[in-house]
């Protein structure tokens, strides 16, 4: 990686003659889209969305449940997006958000009788507030060193469970017994409720989350990743915008840990690097599918899940051989997709739509 | 007071370990300006290698030694294959990478060495000898000691007195310009990962044998400790780095000791002086300016 | 034969091309000056010689041999020094390892005695021997880069628009040290300036670039006195 610190590299902004300088001016985050773009946008949108809808009726319990976990990834690895893809600040810190959500629904549903639906605004909010304490010193920190910082978050969380949360024998873990998350729809299995209630979620935070990007908002965000200077003189509150994002982020994984207490029936304080891995899996989730795309966490959380799933079956008994893939697999798709699933696909539609819109049409007057 | 005076002892001695992993982060950082989060593992894997070659009758040191000769070459290997093609790239993939290292080389260690704890033998000798005021001090403790400035003393040298080490110094100063004056970048930057990565070797094995057991969580806590560290240092200064192991290693044993709010939740002590070290003074107690990377 | 010459170049960054057909030569002893305005590609030619730019085609030959394809630290190797924009100081080095980093590649015992040559020749380096070099002025950091290049030893020096940021008597005295260098060591320069009129006087042979091709060359005085270029290119 090159550095910038001294003025060797330093040219002046002249067209031609500075190439550091012409790398850095991007292209406008949102070009304009040919229309077989917009089509395949639709097409896929609506495919995706009937498979989304009908796989549960389709489907084992088991295969549900792993639906079902893909899609809390996938709203963690999206609040991770916001943050990171979007606005330009590394966290390895989400784990421990997701872990204070699924721990604020564990606590409030075992320990305080809450019907668990209750409990996801609660651990949204608490998550948000966290957030924004978080991203109020982050203002002073990025790149690599925002990534330390919040790596200990990520550490130091379970073991803040560890001491304060008194689960069954003293050990932090806390299991919500299964009768909390009973279907609430006639005729729906509670595996099939557990996979709508995620999947309906997810919906909303989606949308939310696009409305966010392609507004103000997020042209605020994009600006403060791409040139942070530049973006206060146009007069982009920096302060106020990476601490939003932050939050809004945070929110996101705490939320998603609340849902992960739902699917996996547990909040778990027990392993010290558990929330750390979990900080992992959202980043690796949002680099496979796309950083900064929209659908690319979604996307992500699946293969991700899959490829989990797929590398603990591989060997019999060594279940310690899938974190080695996992990690393999993360450097390989660095090297493979640098821009991810979504990523890539979007860039082969728009050199496709390019090439027909050129070939079709006459360019129209301005 | 004789309290006191054991417990920073005992600190020195927990310091010394972190200064040394701090120094390998360093290293690395100073010339590469990566942050390596895979170098606890890294070390985890050297120490697992030079606990295998004692269990074959090797001396102590020998084990070591070959494990650090194994590292050097790792260590410049994995900056060839893995961290150079980044260059150019966003911060981002370089983190991944080392992320991805630090998950794939810890489930490695368990594959191929097992999961079952292991003692490493010391290249100490046993006992203690008497210090001021009724206390004692492990032999270890000065052992260590002396290795980490024998280790200083020659990565100062390496970087102040030779020409390899102006070489490293001018190509983590200025890369462009110092491949204007001739000097192989590339081949600076495989170094500096080597060397660092023989560092790390070093640091675990000597982890390793002080610790009682040898396990896959061995070097996880230390590198925290480590980065708090290199960051109280300001990630750029040899002799920052080993003052700041220290500071935290003892400010770690006298908390312990004194603060029984954080029982149990101790590491929150290197995190906040990680925090308050990024936050108050970006340059550390001892680096000289702005490390900034966007 | 000339020292360094340039036949057909192009190249650029990218897909962006932004030398076209360049024609240079550099006659050995001699004091090349390369004018032109912002973008026409000045830099880009230094930087195609020193190999930080790929070239696409055509050839650079430096005293026969060809650089086409040679990393920049082999290139550096062959007797060329490049002072990039910037000036390429190793801000938080000394003064004196930032001078030892020129002679870095040499195998002589006369390192140490060019080190005190050029520390005399240069007072205000001297006085500064073992600060940061980053702490000094721009035109300071000019002489230091100059005095830094020199203790390679090269047979070519490479130098990008040295006046820029300094003050006119500075970036005076600093073309003064050039004509003095030439004159006295023999030295071999190539110098991309847009102040024109002080490059042109210390100057043997001109080119005008402009958008990446040469439009005008010939020898420095006439290009200096010829009222036609200088009103279409020079701007003075």
């Amino acid at each position: 990686m090159a550095s910038d610190r001294s003025g060797a590299a330093v040219e002046p902004a002249v067209a031609g003659e500075a190439p550091a300088t012409v790398a850095r001016v991007r292209p406008s985050p949102w070009p304009e889209v040919p229309r077989p773009v917009r089509v395949a946008r639709i097409v896929i949108g609506v495919v995706l969305a009937v498979a989304a809808l009908y796989a549960p009726l389709y489907f084992e319990p088991d295969v549900n449940r792993l639906l079902s976990q893909a899609i809390y990834i996938a709203i963690a690895a999206m609040g991770l997006n916001l943050l990171t893809g979007f606005n330009g600040q590394v966290s390895i810190g989400h784990g421990a958000f997701f872990g204070v959500g699924a721990f604020t629904s564990a606590i409030l549903i075992v320990d305080h009788g809450w019907t668990f639906e209750a409990t996801i605004p609660v651990s949204a909010a608490l998550t948000g507030v966290l957030g924004l304490l978080v991203g109020i010193p982050a203002l002073r920190v990025r790149g690599l060193y925002l990534a330390l910082v919040t790596l200990g978050l990520a550490v130091l969380f379970p073991r803040i469970t560890q001491k304060y949360v008194d689960g069954t024998g003293g050990v932090p873990l806390l299991r919500p017994s299964r009768r909390e998350f009973a279907s609430l729809i006639e005729g729906l299995d509670d595996d099939q409720w557990a996979y709508y209630l995620c999947l309906a979620i997810m919906a909303l935070l989606f949308v939310l989350a696009w409305n966010l990007v392609r507004g103000r908002v997020g042209r605020a965000m994009i600006a403060v990743r791409d040139q942070e200077l530049a973006a206060t003189t146009v007069g982009v509150n920096l302060a106020a915008t990476k601490v939003g994002t932050f939050a809004v982020s945070a929110a996101y994984a705490g939320v998603a840990g609340s849902l992960s207490v739902m699917v996996d029936k547990l909040a778990d304080g027990t392993n010290p690097i558990l929330y750390f891995q979990r900080s992992i899996e959202f980043l690796v989730a949002m680099v496979i599918g796309g950083t900064a795309t929209i659908l690319g966490p979604a996307v992500g959380a699946l293969v991700l899940v899959l490829l989990r799933r797929n590398t603990q079956d591989l060997i019999e008994g060594k279940e310690i051989l899938a974190p080695a893939l996992f990690g393999a697999a993360l450097i390989v798709i660095v090297f493979v997709l640098p821009e991810g699933l979504v990523g890539g696909v979007r860039r082969l539609l728009l050199r496709l739509g390019q090439r027909t819109s050129a070939r079709g049409r006459a360019p129209t007057a301005p | 007071m004789q309290l006191f005076l054991s417990q920073v002892i005992n600190g020195v001695g927990n310091g010394v370990v972190f200064a040394t992993v701090a120094l390998a982060l360093v290293l690395i950082f100073r010339t590469t300006r990566v942050l390596n989060f895979a170098q606890g593992e890294m070390a985890l894997f050297s120490a697992y290698i030079s606990w295998k070659l004692t269990t074959f009758d090797l001396p102590v040191w020998v084990a070591i030694g070959i494990s650090m000769a194994i590292a050097f070459v790792a260590g410049a290997v994995i900056e060839r294959t893995l961290i150079r093609p980044m260059e150019g790239h966003s911060p981002l993939n370089v983190v991944i990478i080392t992320l991805g290292l630090f998950l794939g080389l810890n489930a490695l260690v368990q594959l191929i060495f097992g999961t079952d704890p292991q003692s490493m033998p010391s290249p100490f000798p046993k006992g203690s000898v008497s210090f001021i005021a009724d206390t004692r001090v492990q032999k270890v403790t000065i052992g260590l000691m002396v290795v980490l400035l024998v280790e200083c003393a020659a990565l100062w040298l390496l970087l102040n007195r030779t020409t390899l080490g102006l070489k490293l110094r001018a190509v983590a100063s200025n890369p462009d310009s110092a491949r204007l004056h001739g000097i192989r970048a590339g081949s600076m930057l495989m170094f500096g990962w080597a060397i660092s990565a023989a560092i790390g070797a070093l640091a675990g094995s000597l982890v390793a044998s002080e610790r009682a057991a040898l396990d896959a969580s061995l070097m996880q806590v230390v590198l925290v400790y480590a980065l708090a560290a290199a960051a109280l240092g300001g990630f750029d200064s040899i002799w920052g780095a080993v003052v700041s192991g220290l500071v935290v290693g003892v400010a770690d044993a006298l908390t312990i000791q004194y603060v029984d709010a954080l029982d149990g939740i101790e590491v929150v002590l290197p995190l906040g002086l990680i925090l308050v070290v990024l936050v108050v003074m970006p340059n550390g107690l001892f680096g000289k300016r702005t490390v900034e990377r966007v | 034969m000339s020292l360094l010459e340039l036949r057909d170049v192009a190249g650029g960054y990218g897909p962006v091309r932004v030398l076209h057909d360049i024609d240079l030569s550099v006659e050995e002893g001699q004091v090349a000056v390369v004018l032109g305005a912002n973008g026409a590609g000045k830099t880009t030619t230094l930087r195609a010689i020193s190999g930080l730019l790929d070239v696409v085609s055509g050839d650079i030959r430096f005293a026969g041999t060809s650089l086409v394809g040679r990393p920049p630290e082999a290139i550096a190797r062959l007797g060329i020094a490049h002072v990039p924009q910037g000036r390429g100081t190793f801000a938080d080095l000394t003064v004196e390892d930032n001078l030892r980093i020129g002679a870095i590649n040499r195998r002589d015992r006369d390192v140490e005695r060019d080190l005190r040559h050029w520390l005399e020749v240069f007072p205000r380096l001297g006085e500064r021997r073992d600060q940061e070099a980053g702490s000094m002025s721009g035109g300071e950091q000019q002489m230091l880069a100059l005095a830094r290049a020199m203790m390679a030893r090269p047979k070519l020096l490479l130098l990008d628009e040295p006046s820029l940021g300094l003050a006119p008597l500075v970036t005076r005295e600093l073309f003064d040290r050039l004509a003095e260098l030439n004159r006295e060591e023999g030295l071999t320069i190539l110098v991309v300036e847009q102040n024109a009129n002080l490059a042109l006087e210390i100057g043997h042979w001109g080119y005008v670039l402009e958008t990446g091709r040469i439009a005008v060359q010939g020898p420095a005085a006439e290009l200096h006195d010829d009222d036609a270029v200088r009103k279409a290119y020079l701007g003075f």
